[in-house]
């Protein structure tokens, strides 16, 4: 059971915090919430062999919103004196047509998470700064050690601590205490002047011994130096339309870029989304079947509750090839008549809540992922991605490779650097014909910007052939 | 909660406060930022409000020196119990780290000792009505362009207002006002055939409401933009010279400005690092960072470590004169500060751009795309692409097709790939296009040849 989280740690009594409610769900509002927001971040890195930055940062402060209709109207503070509610009250109501007439707002039903998916002690979280010292060092020993060209690594750890409660007009009074951490080792080798970068990451809604378990803080190092390493020696991407497999895990970023902004609700509530009018459609081969998930216990892209203290679910978004779903906040559902998915997720008590991805990927399917590989004359197989972004109008989606490898005759041959992939959201799954037995989950360094907002979020995805795509290389 | 600290004219004071403490605590260096603001921000979609959003803010930060180990801390939360915790907590933090032989504030000689105006704030204060009014008119100009435009992702409209102070154990104390406003609008445009979409937005920002474009200028401009976009296709693979126009040469000012940056540079994580005086470009390139153009979006009287800023000539004539720097990543080099620090609340300094950009040609947009015969006008560029320590570049993009010398049908669905450095040597002609839309601006840049990956 998660921790039930107390007002008092912001100063305030629940009459207090009843009475901004009031004061901010007038008659003409249709829904009204405040979220209170606690949240320490802190930071050690090291460079140079030397960890020589390390950072504190603290935020406190509160959120309040109104909708009516359409609209919504919000105001924050970092001030949590009773004042400083009923100011941001009035300014959240200021978009309701009749400013007065306060509603009676049902007593709040004090609840708290049905599920703990990271139960991680405070104590837990707040490991000494040596010990975050220690594994930097011994991160860079190893990365070294791998091979002596390499020749700078940096490495950073971040942990985050955020304690939020949410208070809402339909009658809840919900908390919850977020971890978060990630730890992510970059890699520079040099051979005869020429050098290269590598990277590697992970981390979760975890606590400082999920680094430690096998021993996973040095696999992170030697993966970052490998893939330095490997591109020393990668030649030049391939151009043009072209079979793609795609390896398991992090190459999940297509899903989140292809198809999951498609299918928040804002855009198809707005019909901004190319996947407007598609609900029921074939989007998809039908060996793809799509999830977005934020019950998985542990992971970066998991809640407890979201934003808005609904309990995180399991959405099926598209199912043997069909678009079944979208993704919600409950602006959005109520607005368009449908399930609210526990997706109504926002950065900060700064930020309005927009329907968001938690964990989004793709069920395991039965092909033998060297088979998958064995089929393809000649293409890329991509393993590792950086970043990627979409248009949602018109679909069209990139995201870039940066360990990749040609396939020729049937076999994994030479590495290739890095190059971009772009392709059509609504057409790209249809041309899946191949689905891997072996579905992995990616590390746990993902984030979603949207409107601004950057929150964690998770990918997965099985081995998977695409038969055609264009990739960006420089060799015709 | 004890007592609040919230007093604008109180800062300076609490500045000195918290760097006495600071010293007490066994800080033999330490400085101090603290900065305040107001935000409006308010959304229109379809003529009426859809989301309207106030606030106030405030930040400190704070950063010690125990000997040659620092850290750096921040809140929100002002008041003395809380600021004194902070104290002794960076102090604490800056000793659990090691030392860093260049690490420290900037040599007292340094600090900037005059801090000239140059205009960053405007004092005009709208109510919420007349941003309402000036968000729901840019919308509604791009909606009555064109029947094409059917839909809105909204029209915006931002202000904000704020102070920074600056103060430091060497005894600087530097604070500047600025102010900002900005509209923008992202109209869909529907295909009456095919039903297909395409979005674009444009947008206008300055410190001067004054200055501000109408409203009516940015919606038809969006308008424009987004209409353009119908019907686009993909074409073959090939080589091609290719025309960034300014919004996507400004991207390519962001990558040069990245690669000088002091931090990318002694990492050996640029493509850059040992070019110094080396020539990166044809000799019509020149390049500069300007933090005291007035008004400018990135103007300042002084830096995120309190040093002067300045003009710096980052290429002349083709060359590579100068790196961005601050005292930290200057003195990993071996070099002085150039007065680029840039320093967000809660951060170690890092080297940001000031005003930052590419020094205008002669030639009008229509003669260099006059002189392609077959080839690409770029006009959109997504993903990230690029690899800085190589130079290596892939791109998403969108734009035009040229046929001999005119724009002839949007192009969608491709990629442009290539290296910044033969990018940036491959310049063949710059227009007279700059404006200023942000901290890095360029005008129009033809590029001689890239690869282009679609069909």
């Amino acid at each position: 059971m998660g921790e039930l989280v107390q007002l008092t740690s912001f100063g305030l009594t629940e009459g207090e915090v009843l009475g901004a409610l009031g004061r901010v769900k007038v008659r003409d509002v249709d829904y009204a919430d405040l979220y209170f927001e606690s949240c320490v971040s802190e930071s050690v890195s090291m460079e140079e062999s030397l960890v020589k930055r390390a950072t504190k940062s603290v935020s406190q402060g509160v959120g309040v919103r109104a909708t009516a209709g359409e609209k919504t109207g919000f105001a924050y503070s970092d001030e949590l004196t009773k004042k400083d509610l009923e100011l941001a009250a009035d300014t959240a109501r200021y978009i309701a047509n009749s400013p007065r007439g306060a509603e009676q707002v049902p007593a709040p039903v004090r609840r708290r998470p049905t599920r703990d998916l990271y139960p991680i002690e405070r104590v837990q979280a707040e490991v000494a700064t040596a010990d975050r010292v220690s594994l930097l060092n011994a991160i860079d020993a190893e990365a070294r050690r791998y091979d002596p060209r390499i020749k700078n690594v940096m490495a950073s750890f971040n942990t985050e601590y955020k304690v939020v409660i949410v208070a809402t007009s339909d009658g809840t009074l919900i908390g919850d205490v977020q971890p978060l951490s990630r730890l992510q080792v970059t890699c520079i080798a040099e051979e005869n002047g020429q050098r290269q970068a590598g990277s590697f990451g992970g981390g979760g809604r975890v606590g400082f011994q999920f680094y430690h378990e096998d021993d996973r803080y040095l696999r992170f190092a030697r993966e970052a130096a490998r893939e330095a390493i490997l591109n020393l020696s990668a030649v030049d991407a391939p151009a043009g339309v072209m079979p793609v497999v795609l390896g398991g895990g992090w190459p999940g970023i297509l899903l989140h870029e292809a198809i999951g902004h498609g299918l928040e609700a804002d855009f198809n509530r707005k019909k901004t989304s190319a996947f407007s009018n598609l609900l029921g459609k074939r989007v998809a081969s039908d060996v793809c079947t799509i999830v977005d998930d934020g019950t998985l216990p542990g992971r970066r892209g998991s809640l407890n509750m979201d934003d808005e203290g609904t309990p995180t679910g399991r959405t099926t978004l598209i199912e043997n090839g069909i678009l079944c779903g979208y993704i919600t906040d409950k602006l959005n559902a109520r607005l368009m008549g449908i399930p609210l998915t526990g997706n109504g997720r926002r950065e900060s008590y700064k930020s309005v809540v927009l329907p968001r991805m938690t964990n989004t990927f793709m069920l395991a399917g039965t092909s033998d992922p060297e088979e998958i590989i064995r089929s393809v004359d000649r293409g890329l197989y991509a393993v590792t991605f950086g970043g990627g972004q979409v248009d949602i109008t018109n679909g069209k989606f990139v995201f870039s490779a940066s360990e990749a490898y040609l396939i020729e005759g049937g076999k994994v041959t030479r590495p290739v650097k890095g190059a971009t992939l772009i392709g059509s959201g609504p057409e790209i799954l249809t041309k899946v014909s191949m689905v891997g037995h072996d579905l992995k989950l990616d590390e746990g360094i993902g984030t979603c910007g949207k409107d601004g907002q950057s929150v964690p979020v998770g990918v997965g995805l099985p081995t998977i052939r695409i038969d055609e795509i264009t990739v960006g290389g420089t060799q015709q | 909660m004890s007592q609040q600290i919230q007093q604008r004219d109180g800062y300076s004071q609490l500045a000195s406060d918290l760097l006495a403490k600071a010293k007490r605590g066994g800080a033999t260096e330490a400085d101090i930022i603290i900065a305040d603001g107001e935000t409006f921000s308010v959304q229109v979609r379809l003529g009426a409000v859809d989301r309207l959003t106030k606030a106030r803010e405030k930040h400190l930060g704070l950063r010690v020196f125990v000997g040659k180990r620092s850290a750096s801390t921040s809140t929100s939360d002002f008041s003395a119990d809380s600021l004194d915790r902070l104290v002794t907590e960076t102090c604490t933090l800056a000793k659990a780290v090691v030392e860093d032989q260049v690490s420290g504030l900037p040599a007292a000689d340094q600090m900037a000792r005059e801090q000239p105006d140059v205009d960053l704030y405007d004092s005009t204060k709208l109510n919420t009505e007349q941003q309402i009014e000036l968000a729901k008119r840019v919308e509604a100009a791009a909606m009555s362009m064109d029947e094409r435009v059917t839909n809105s992702e909204g029209g915006d409209f931002d202000s904000s207002s704020g102070r920074v102070v600056l103060g430091n154990s060497h005894g600087f104390l530097g604070e500047y006002q600025s102010s900002s406003f900005s509209m923008s609008v992202s109209p869909i445009a529907t295909d009456p055939e095919t039903g297909a979409m395409q979005r674009d937005a444009w947008y206008d920002v300055q410190r001067k409401f004054a200055k501000l474009a109408t409203p009516e200028s940015v919606g038809l401009e969006a308008a424009r933009r987004t209409v353009r976009k119908l019907g686009a296709k993909k074409v073959a693979t090939q080589r091609l010279p290719v025309i960034f126009d300014s919004e996507t040469a400004g991207s390519l000012m962001g990558n040069l400005c990245s690669a000088v940056s002091g931090y990318s540079l002694y990492k050996g994580a640029s493509f850059l690092a040992g070019q110094l005086d080396k020539s990166l470009a044809p000799e019509y390139v020149t390049v500069y960072d300007d933090g005291r153009v007035v008004g400018g979006l990135g103007s300042r009287p002084f830096d995120g470590e309190g040093l002067p800023t300045r003009k710096t000539t980052v290429v002349e004539r083709g060359v590579l004169k100068s790196y961005l720097l601050d005292t930290y990543s200057g003195r990993k080099l071996g070099m002085a500060s150039t007065g680029n620090a840039s320093r967000s609340v809660g951060e170690n300094p890092s080297v940001g751009p000031t005003n930052f950009y590419l020094a205008p040609g002669t030639k009008t947009v229509q003669d260099i795309i006059k002189t392609v015969k077959q080839g690409l006008y770029v006009t959109d560029l997504i993903g990230f692409g690029i690899n800085m320590v190589t130079g290596d570049y892939s791109r998403g993009a969108a734009g035009f097709w040229i046929e001999r010398g005119e724009l002839a049908y949007p192009v969608e669905e491709i990629t442009i790939a290539g290296n910044l450095k033969e990018m940036f040597a491959g310049i063949e002609m710059i227009g007279n296009d700059l404006v200023f839309r942000g901290r890095i601006a360029s005008p129009t840049v033809k590029i001689a040849e890239m690869m282009v990956a679609g069909n």
